[in-house]
């Protein structure tokens, strides 16, 4: 079975995050694996572990993306595609087409990629990448399962979980709770430094850099609001709704 | 590394670094960073989770975790391909011993294991004691620990009572004795064990646990590292085939130095991991710590404590890639394939055993430092058993004693470097020749335009300040300095001084040059570390001088001594301050 994972490098959100010139700064950010992306790389490798095959990590970024590349390679992934090229660096419009482009010439069964990103919260790309290729999608799988020529994936529908089927190929996006990434281990980090790693430009993928230049544009960054000190409600349940409700109307204004 | 290039053992007391040669935490691979995250990941996620059940001694779980770790290679890197390891290098396998102690004293099982336990066997086993345990410990499917210690003999290692007597049919060494303080004594299925055959030849033996008379005693009760097992090791008739018998007999104490010297940078990387650890904790604390209506971490007397931990971790950090990268360049130089290549390796290790103990002593003291200013820094909280850097301050105080005591190591240091000076393995003489002639004329005063010139200049000095001490000391008292133990301990400060501040210029140098984007940061460490040292080393010098000389002759001692110790200080308030805001920002260290 040939698996393709899309891939993003990004920050790591567990880390304190300083913007600097309406940018996070990168001096002191540690770099992962999208957290998403890692369980697909996960589920990848366990699919090719139990089914056989080859998995393709695909991914979109600067150079220091390789080390992430080389995270997935370690974990198990086989060969990586890697598009370090400015013109490919846009908004998801940009990314899901170059990714798009990266992945249709080559064979493949099964597209795995992330649910959404970390760093800047998108979830369009994948889908995105789906809708170009033409092939039907299924996101925030928690439970995957190839039953000959098609997958059964269990979903997270607003806390219930829907069984959907699709026939291969099919893209689906990996939601928290589909597996347990695991660590690299110091062996596949070894055999991770002779796995070949491609490097593709725009132009060589036939693509024009200003038919998909991105859309949209960044306005500002900022940083969440900080938190204010919680308050406890006093009085009887009665009493307490009332304030609740009034606080939710006049202060938050959520009501 | 062109082996012209490389760093040799002890050069640094007589000749200028060279930042293109040394190699610094800046030079990690893409490979050395991995495994430097899934050794952290591990910690992470496997053993902080179960940090307090460790810290109460289940030592099911301690074997348990420690066979996970070598699911995922973390015991392999040490031992050679040939025999089921990764054969990594120095610097990957300090990269894990610096992760795996931000986890607490579980780095003691680990370290045990991988270090003083199966390295005896990787660099003086034979190829079937190789065949035959190797592969698990590289595993964890066996594992090790190290019995040298005894009640009678501690620093006096060599003075160890316990005896091997060949059988009668030839078979076996029978072993009768006691060690002391074994670490993993409670789960090890292996012991490196020192015994002298028939009372006279220290020799090294490989004794599995289950061999009858093999007993321990009780679990010490001890003042920190308490996740780690440490138990006496009875041996009462135990009978050992005489194929376990590791290295030529007579000749252990080659074995156990050669150990030693790794032990001690080993245990220095170590202590770069805890102080990372206490630092970001104490960082962490003073910035949610509340007084007069403010967090603690916006005072001034507490940002130069963070400062001053930092900076210090900074320059251990700079020592020990330093030294463990020159090592792993004098390794690449040899050929390991061959059946004396363990040790070959260890012999290529041992030129860097001055290197080794000022690692140690450098590490273990910049530690404990870092934990005692946490523990302040925490206040009253600090001394609370609920707030790790209560247990990081006691776990910190025992790297000040093994592998060597600091003040045993303090007295290898100019005594190393003598015997080398005598083999001609370091130009001393020639050097110190050079100084006398050098300080008839003038002294070329620091280049203050140079970004860090006057810092240069420093570590110029401190090594003139060195060879200047150290060859009135071999005048006055020629091979009689040996017994002179204050002056000798002088003299290790100024070296450990001279090897510290240099490191660390170096590796700022080198930042500055490859444009890296902390070289600021490193300029401003090294900048306090030599603002706070170079007096220090001043006063090493006049301790020295006033202990042979007086009158007039220490007079004139000390009017060169003025002339090499002119430099003007830097504003150490605008520094700390500065470096403190750094770190405060990202909560974490950085360089």
């Amino acid at each position: 079975m040939n698996i393709i994972v899309c891939m993003k490098q990004t920050f790591d959100t567990e880390a304190r995050i300083v913007l600097e010139n309406g940018a996070v700064k990168e001096d002191g950010v540690q770099f992962i694996i999208n957290p998403y992306d890692e369980y697909a790389v996960e589920e990848a490798i366990k699919l090719k572990e139990a089914e056989g095959g080859v998995v393709t990590v695909v991914t979109v970024g600067p150079a220091r993306v390789e080390e992430a590349i080389r995270t997935a390679l370690a974990m198990g992934a086989d060969e990586a595609i890697h598009v370090e090229d400015e013109a490919a660096f846009g908004d998801e419009v940009t990314v899901s087409e170059v990714l798009a482009a990266v992945i249709k010439d080559r064979p493949y069964d099964l597209i795995i990629a992330g649910n959404q990103a970390v760093d800047d919260g998108s979830g369009q790309v994948a889908v995105r990448v789906a809708e170009l290729l033409g092939v039907p999608h299924i996101s925030t799988v928690t439970k995957l399962e190839i039953n000959g020529g098609e997958v059964v994936a269990e979903r997270d529908a607003e806390g219930d979980t829907e069984i959907v089927t699709a026939p291969l190929p099919v893209l689906v996006t990996a939601q928290q709770g589909l597996n347990e990434p695991r660590y690299p281990s110091l062996i596949g980090i070894r055999k991770a430094s002779k796995k070949p790693i491609a490097k593709v430009a725009v132009a060589e993928l036939g693509l024009d850099a200003l038919a998909i230049a991105r859309r949209s544009s960044v306005v500002e960054i900022v940083l969440p609001a900080a938190k204010g000190a919680g308050r406890v409600l006093e009085g009887d349940t009665g009493a307490r709704a009332q304030a609740l409700v009034r606080e939710l109307r006049q202060t938050s204004k959520v009501l | 590394m062109n082996s012209s290039t490389r760093e040799r053992g002890a050069q640094f007391f007589v000749a200028e670094g060279n930042a293109n040669s040394v190699f610094t935490p800046e030079d990690f691979t893409e490979e050395h960073r991995m495994i430097a995250r899934t050794t952290a990941e591990f910690i992470n996620g496997e053993i902080l989770p179960v940090a307090e059940q460790l810290e109460h001694q289940d030592w099911d779980l301690t074997v348990k975790l420690l066979r996970k770790a070598g699911d995922l290679g973390l015991l392999a890197a040490d031992v050679p391909e040939a025999y089921d390891g990764l054969g990594l290098d120095k610097v990957s396998s300090s990269l894990i011993t610096e992760q795996i102690t931000r986890g607490g004293s579980f780095a003691l099982s680990h370290g045990a294991h991988v270090g003083i336990g199966s390295l005896p066997i990787v660099y003086f086993g034979n190829d079937s004691q190789k065949k035959k345990y190797l592969p698990d410990l590289a595993s964890g499917n066996k594992l090790a620990a190290y019995a040298l210690t005894e009640p009678g003999s501690g620093s006096d290692a060599l003075g160890a009572r316990t005896t091997a007597k060949l059988s009668a049919d030839g078979q076996y060494y029978i072993l009768n004795g006691t060690k002391q303080f074994i670490t993993n004594s409670a789960f090890a299925d292996l012991f490196i064990i020192y015994a002298k055959i028939d009372g006279e030849q220290f020799s090294a033996f490989i004794v599995e646990r289950d061999s009858p008379g093999l007993s321990t005693g009780p679990e010490e009760k001890k003042m920190g590292i308490k996740a780690s097992s440490t138990r006496p090791l009875i041996l009462e008739d135990v009978r050992v085939p005489v194929e376990n018998l590791l290295g030529d007999p007579g000749r252990g104490h080659v074995i156990a130095f050669n150990i030693l010297n790794i032990g001690r940078y080993k245990l220095a990387v170590g202590c770069v991991g805890g102080a990372k650890e206490a630092l970001e904790t104490s960082i962490r604390y003073a910035k949610t710590r509340e007084q007069f209506n403010r967090p603690i971490a916006s005072f001034p007397l507490i940002q130069g404590k963070i400062a001053d931990m930092a900076m210090r971790t900074f320059v251990a950090e700079s020592i020990v890639y330093r030294t463990t990268g020159a090592i792993d360049q004098a390794l690449e130089e040899i050929d390991l394939s061959g059946a004396d290549a363990g040790r070959k390796a260890a012999k290529a290790i041992e030129e860097f055993a001055i290197e080794c103990s000022i690692n140690k002593v450098f590490g273990s003291e910049t530690l404990d430092f870092v934990v005692d200013e946490g523990v302040q820094i925490h206040g009253g909280a600090g001394f609370i058993q609920d707030y790790p850097i209560e247990r990081m301050y006691r776990d910190s105080r025992i790297n000040r004693i093994f592998e060597g005591t600091n003040e045993i190591n303090r007295l290898l240091i100019p005594g190393t470097l003598m015997k080398k000076a005598l083999k001609g393995e370091v130009a001393l003489l020639p050097a110190a020749q050079a100084l006398q002639q050098e300080l008839m004329g003038p002294i070329e005063p620091a280049d203050e335009s140079e970004v860090l010139g006057p810092e240069r200049h420093a570590v110029a000095m401190v090594r003139k300040l060195f060879l200047f001490a150290g060859g009135l000391a071999v005048q006055k008292y020629g091979q009689k300095l040996e017994q002179e133990q204050e002056v000798l301990a002088d003299l290790a400060d100024l070296g450990i001084a001279l090897y510290g501040m240099e490191s660390a210029l170096l590796r700022a140098q080198k930042a500055q040059t490859n444009g890296h984007h902390h070289a600021a940061l490193q300029a401003e460490y090294v900048r306090l570390y030599v603002a706070e040292t170079f007096p220090e080393a001043e006063r090493l010098t006049k301790d020295i001088l006033a202990i042979m000389e007086d009158g007039d002759g220490l007079r004139t001692s000390l009017s060169v001594l003025r002339k090499l110790t002119r430099l003007l200080p830097p504003n150490t308030m605008a520094l700390k301050r500065g470096i403190a805001a750094r770190l405060l920002e990202v909560e974490k260290y950085l360089a």
